[in-house]
């Protein structure tokens, strides 16, 4: 079990692949600049400007950045953090709802006298 | 890349393959370089760094009773006598994504040792950064142009510009690092410090056409944060 006379041989892929990443990649940028152009609004919008959005993340780290083909012992390492990025987002939603929530009370209602 | 051969270790897939790696006792990312496992450990931290100013703007945005300026028009260029809403942004997007893929492209010829196609395709990446940088310029000079600052603009809400000119900012940077890294790499390239296990001049390292790999994880990682800066900051 020893790596001393480890080899590496760097296997590449056929460019076609990368091709098409690429021009998925066009595409969605495409679809997402439409989304402004034609100025969808409310939740059709957020969740259009979302789904294109991961959709380009996912392929440039799966196949630009290669993560598709690594070992399972690096992309859980990089892809396990994220969650606690989730958690914090959670956390501040929370926290600007209710700082907008005090600020319109008091602006409002107003404070005890 | 992928299929690394070690002498004596059994390689499984998936999670079975992830607990073997990680007990091993030995190095944990089997096959992968330590300069690109390091590459990948920094990115990840940068991944914080960018995903805290992205939090910090969606709680400045969410939290102020004032209406938010509108992007599309803020953004907007008036060409030709006609308003393009987001057209310049939408030219940026186009020219990062356009040098992702020649990079990726470098790195795949870099890695079948085809020295020439490996250095144009470098090149032609660092000059699509350069044209990202050059047109933000252009962008941070009419918004400034307009009156946006850090503290107020004419627009909406004050806080507008300070996130505005931080996230744009430190992804700005981060693009010129990059083109002054990429075109050391075209040099060094078309010098064949590659093909020759030339030592670097950060690390007594061989040179090796991983390098160009690791170059190319950093630069993918730029547009990556574009594409999340594209999307809430752009078209939220």
């Amino acid at each position: 079990m020893s790596e001393t006379n480890k080899k590496e041989q760097t296997t590449t892929h056929k460019i076609g692949i990368y091709l098409w990443i690429w021009g998925l990649l066009f595409v969605l940028s495409f679809f997402s600049y439409m989304v402004d152009w034609y100025q969808f609004q409310g939740m059709l919008r957020w969740s259009l400007i979302l789904i294109f959005m991961f959709l380009k993340a996912g392929l440039i780290m799966a196949f630009f950045m290669h993560l598709f083909w690594e070992r399972y012992a690096l992309v859980n390492v990089l892809l396990w953090p994220m969650t606690a990025i989730a958690c914090f987002i959670f956390l501040m939603v929370a926290e600007f709802e209710y700082t907008l929530f005090s600020r319109l009370f008091y602006f409002f209602v107003g404070g005890v006298q | 890349m992928s299929d690394p051969k070690i002498e004596g270790y059994q390689f499984k897939p998936g999670f079975r393959g992830m607990v073997d790696d990680t007990a091993s006792d030995q190095t944990m990312f089997k096959g992968v370089h330590w300069g690109k496992a390091m590459m990948w450990i920094f990115l990840l931290s940068d991944t914080f760094v960018f995903s805290c100013f992205l939090i910090s703007y969606m709680k400045g945005r969410g939290s102020t009773p004032v209406e938010w300026p509108n992007a599309s028009e803020v953004f907007g260029l008036h060409v030709f006598g006609v308003d393009v809403p987001l057209l310049l942004i939408a030219i940026m997007t186009f020219v990062l994504i356009t040098s992702s893929g020649t990079m990726a492209l470098a790195v795949k010829y870099g890695y079948e040792k085809n020295r020439k196609m490996c250095g144009w395709l470098i090149l032609a990446t660092a000059i699509g950064g350069l044209t990202f940088v050059g047109m933000q310029a252009f962008e941070w000079s009419k918004l400034i142009h307009e009156g946006v600052r850090p503290w107020e603009n004419p627009f909406g809400a004050a806080q507008f510009g300070s996130f505005f000119f931080m996230i744009t900012g430190f992804h700005g940077t981060h693009v010129s690092i990059g083109v002054i890294f990429l075109f050391i790499y075209a040099y060094k390239t078309f010098a064949g410090h590659y093909d020759e296990e030339k030592r670097g001049w950060f690390t007594s390292m061989k040179g090796n056409y991983v390098e160009i790999e690791i170059l190319g994880l950093y630069w993918h990682f730029v547009d990556l944060v574009w594409v999340f800066i594209f999307a809430f900051f752009y078209l939220w």
